[in-house]
């Protein structure tokens, strides 16, 4: 396995995961995005994402109940495991360090 | 939501469906479900389902693909041992069904290995030449007018000779021809001596190993000889045999080159060859040119080497031309010209006047199908007698299923049993093939000749794949069938036999069984009666006491003075070779004018010939009786070359003129009754008497004794004491005709053979059934019997169902195998016998009371059980 760096897209969608909270699937994690990002995202990206966090431990996932819709066919739910939280804090942590070393940061410099 | 009724192309799901890892695929296809909806209301149907297809497409990844199910195959082959156990205790427990399987599957099975063999040997023949693949032979198609052409694998030296000048794009080509034959005198020995002339090239066309000599000159010069190892030997024991001549015809030859005797499987075999331009030199000094004649086509052999870049149909196409521009100058029989691949010779098609052994596609053909249909009987038997069992082994698949047994596993399961019965038949099949070759082997001289049938190790490999073919092939059925059956329904109502009241395809197998055993049986009886037809044919000439002598190259006078001093041969007649016996030797003929012309048989003979032979002279007088004939004059003819030059009727013809070859102006003396002066197989044609015992090649001895034998013993005394160097080849002609017919007697053992294997194994089957069908009737019977049920009464009720399938399969064979010989097999023998109803009969009872012993045996056992017994265990 790969080291446990978590790239861009994959802190995204594993904060989408977390964000969801209980309705997170594959489906719902891409519309999230497409919402908050408003940049188009593909299911088979997504799902290739959620494979790979699934793979390094950072989510874990059961299949919900059978539901009249999706022409019956069940979904998998995802949840942030203690490690995919470790990693996010850690993350977030790394920014917040050098945001805190930033002196003056102005918007107008953009 | 509308469109309710949409949904995604069902290839697509199925093809998600294939390579989607399993525990990947249930969510997966519920999201592409999910977009499918959505853009369904979004962008309508067409759209959507676009989509989809594109989605399913896109998500072939790596992560998605189902990896090798290395560990499924995994737990298949940890089944195996439990597969494995499970089959030898269901063999074990079922002996008599697996006997009868065992047994049935191994005789087929040895008859097929002696195919496989066979076939193996033949495709192998002539493969040992360099480039056997580029060389080819010339062969002919002889017609009259618009007659089936006969087709022979000799052609004509002048074929030959304008195939070498005119044909381009040849390696190598090279002309043989048989046969000459003289005393070969070497010092004070004499040794008969065989051998074809062959011309220079024919070292450049077949890879012959040639150990002493230049292959480039040895048949070069006039009067060279090249010797096989073998014969070197023979003739100069301890010598080198280069260089040294060999006296014979009064002409010195020299030994130019030492060969290797040609191996086993080499169509064409020799023991010496000479050079062609002898025969070139020989035939020059005769100032005839006959030789050379495009009709002269019964002896000589043209087989050529392919360039690399040349193609079979390019020398094909020149050689019709070839045959067309002399086919121009010819009056109304034409020959054609084709080719021949090497390696087709010995399988190929039947062709007349073949220079070695082969032995045709037909009969490889025939025997190839029989032996499959001898396999299939076998098969049918064990799919029969497995499906019937399973009934047993239904629970066995219930809680096989409920513990989680997938329908390939019990598949396979099945099939692995019928594997092992079908190897342990193979390893019982191997020692009967040991058994049945020598068998084989001895049905014919030639196939002696041609075949040893042996195998290299590597024909083991084939044998066990053929086992496991042959497992796989009888168990499919049974194996598909128990596979298919639903735990639940097995293991609520086991003892119900609805499940299995469906299947007619026992009963359809049984058919087929003994409808291809009835077959057997009546073509049996029917080669066997041709045979005898063909041997007691009234062939129109007495050959009863008639002993015919080879004269093997000496003085017919002085010959028969030798054997005129045994008093129980009353007379002694010439002739140049034995009639009627297949032999056929043939001139071009033409009438006085010279306007008509047709091939006209002949046989060379003495005044005496006819008297002895009782042939009826319809007009006209025998020869006259003249020891030695210094210019032939006259010639006796039948009835049909009467016709062929319209000479009128058999009185008128006397005194006309026939002309044979360009020398001879003969006298019609007179005219014989038509006989049959070959096998019955063809038509009689035109056919001349010649009077030339000067060219005798054969003593008819009529003999008059008490003790034929005897006689024989002394007349062979006699000849030992007068030629030591040849050994005595006589034999009577009834036994020269039984010998000529020999392929009908060879067909009968043959067919009758396998006649009764596939009634054997048709039988067992029937036997298998019997007991099965009186075993899980047994209660119903008792309670019959308890009721009031006479025996004769269930042994009908249980026999019915059979002897209704036995009768269905004699409707089927009788009309079936009466086409088959009618129209088919026997329409090509222009003489026959006819087809009885009493065979066909025969066939009928033999099938019927074996079926009904067997299956009434079983009944009986059934029928004649104490109710008692079977009913107090309920």
């Amino acid at each position: 396995m790969k080291g446990t760096n978590l790239g861009e897209f994959e802190e995204v969608v594993l904060l989408t995961i977390a964000a969801l909270m209980e309705d997170a699937y594959s489906v719902s994690i891409c519309d999230e995005i497409e919402r908050v990002t408003e940049r188009k995202v593909k299911l088979s990206v997504v799902h290739a994402v959620l494979n790979r966090l699934d793979k390094k431990g950072f989510v874990k996932s059961h299949l919900g109940d059978p539901t009249s819709t999706r022409g019956g066919r069940r979904k998998r739910f995802f949840t942030v495991t203690h490690a995919g939280k470790v990693a996010l804090t850690k993350v977030k942590q790394q920014r917040d360090q050098f945001w805190s070393v930033i002196p003056e940061f102005n918007l107008k410099f953009i | 939501m509308k469109n309710k009724s949409v949904h995604p192309p069902k290839w697509a799901n199925r093809l998600l469906e294939w390579y989607c890892k399993p525990e990947l695929f249930e969510d997966l296809q519920g999201d592409l479900y999910e977009y499918f909806e959505r853009n369904l209301e979004a962008k309508g149907s067409r759209r959507a389902r676009f989509n989809y297809v594109m989605d399913v497409l896109k998500f072939f990844k790596p992560y998605t693909v189902r990896k090798l199910e290395i560990l499924g195959q995994l737990t298949q082959f940890i089944m195996f041992k439990n597969y494995f156990k499970t089959s030898i205790r269901s063999i074990g427990r079922n002996k008599l069904f697996s006997a009868i399987n065992v047994f049935g599957l191994a005789i087929s099975m040895s008859v097929c290995l002696l195919m496989i063999t066979m076939f193996s040997e033949v495709k192998n023949y002539d493969r040992f030449h360099a480039d056997h693949d580029r060389i080819h032979r010339v062969t002919n198609a002889q017609k009259y007018l618009n007659n089936e052409p006969n087709l022979f694998a000799s052609t004509s030296i002048l074929a030959g000779r304008r195939l070498k000048e005119e044909v381009p794009g040849l390696e190598a080509a090279t002309i043989i021809t048989r046969s000459f034959s003289a005393d070969a005198k070497i010092g004070d020995n004499t040794f008969p001596f065989n051998a074809p002339w062959a011309d220079n090239d024919f070292f450049k066309v077949f890879s012959f190993n040639l150990l002493r000599g230049d292959a480039t000159a040895a048949l070069s010069e006039p009067y060279s000889v090249i010797l096989t190892d073998e014969t070197a030997e023979k003739f100069f024991p301890g010598q080198d045999p280069m260089d040294q001549t060999i006296l014979m015809n009064e002409q010195s030859y020299r030994v130019t080159g030492v060969v290797e005797k040609p191996p086993f499987n080499s169509h064409f075999k020799f023991s010496a060859l000479i050079s062609f331009s002898t025969y070139e030199q020989q035939q020059k000094q005769t100032e005839e040119d006959w030789w050379l004649n495009w009709h002269n086509m019964w002896s000589n052999y043209a087989y050529f080497k392919l360039d690399k870049n040349t193609t079979i149909d390019q020398v094909q196409a020149r050689l019709t031309s070839i045959a067309d521009d002399e086919n121009s100058r010819q009056g109304q029989t034409k020959i054609f010209l084709s080719t021949q691949a090497l390696t087709n010779i010995m399988s190929g098609p039947d062709l007349s006047n073949q220079l070695g052994e082969s032995i045709g596609n037909e009969a490889l053909w025939i025997l190839g199908v029989l032996a499959f249909i001898v396999i299939l009987s076998a098969g049918f038997n064990y799919t029969n007698l497995s499906i019937a069992r399973s009934l047993r082994r239904a629970k066995e698949v219930g809680v096989r299923k409920v513990v989680g047994a997938s329908k390939k596993q019990v598949f396979t399961q099945f099939t692995i049993e019928a594997c092992i019965i079908s190897v342990c038949s193979l390893i019982l099949a191997y020692l009967l093939f040991f058994l049945l070759k020598p068998l084989f082997l001895n049905l014919s001289p030639e196939m002696q000749r041609s075949l040893k049938l042996e195998h290299e190790p590597i024909m083991l490999l084939y044998f066990l794949l053929f086992a496991i073919v042959v497992g796989i092939s009888a168990g499919f059925i049974p194996s598909l069938f128990l596979s298919r059956l639903r735990a639940i329904q097995v293991l609520k109502d086991a003892s119900t036999t609805r499940l299995f009241s469906k299947i007619n395809l026992r009963k359809v197998l049984i058919v087929v069984q003994f409808t291809l055993s009835l077959a057997f049986i009546i073509s049996a009886s029917i080669a066997n009666r041709q045979f005898k037809y063909a041997l007691n044919f009234d062939l129109g000439f007495d050959t009863e006491n008639v002993l015919n002598i080879s004269l093997a190259g000496n003085d017919p006078y002085l010959t028969k003075a030798v054997f005129e001093q045994i008093p129980e041969i009353t007379d002694i007649s010439m002739s140049s070779h034995v009639l009627s016996t297949g032999n056929r030797y043939a001139n071009q003929a033409k009438s006085e004018d010279g306007l008509d012309s047709a091939t006209v048989y002949l046989s060379q003979i003495d005044h005496k010939y006819i008297p002895l032979m009782g042939h009826e002279l319809l007009a006209g007088t025998n020869f006259v009786a003249k020891d030695r004939v210094e210019k032939e004059e006259t010639v006796i003819v039948n009835e049909t070359i009467l016709n062929k030059f319209k000479l009128g009727t058999p009185e008128e013809a006397i005194g006309k003129v026939l002309k044979f070859g360009p020398t001879n102006s003969l006298i019609v003396q007179g005219v014989v009754k038509n006989f049959h002066y070959a096998t019955l197989d063809s038509e009689i044609e035109s056919f001349a008497f010649r009077h030339q015992p000067q060219n005798a090649q054969m003593l008819n001895l009529k003999i008059m004794s008490e003790n034929i034998i005897d006689t024989r013993r002394k007349i062979e005394e006699a000849w030992l004491e007068f030629d030591e160097v040849h050994e005595f080849r006589g034999s009577f002609y009834d036994d020269r005709i039984e010998a000529a017919y020999s392929e009908f007697e060879v067909m009968f053992t043959v067919v009758g053979f396998l006649a009764f294997i596939t009634i054997t194994i048709s039988a067992l089957g029937l036997l298998g059934m019997g007991v099965y069908t009186a075993e899980t009737r047994l209660k119903e019977i008792s309670i019959r019997k308890v009721l009031g049920a006479s025996e004769g009464s269930l042994i009908r009720l249980l026999s019915r169902g059979f002897m209704w399938l036995l009768l269905i399969a004699s409707l089927i064979a009788i009309p079936s195998t009466y086409y088959l010989f009618d129209s088919v097999l026997l329409s090509d023998q222009a003489h026959r016998a006819d087809i009885g109803v009493m065979e066909l009969i025969l066939g009928v009872m033999v099938i019927f009371v074996i079926g009904f012993t067997t299956i009434g045996s079983q009944t009986w056992k059934a029928a004649k059980s104490n109710p008692a017994q079977t009913l107090r265990s309920e």
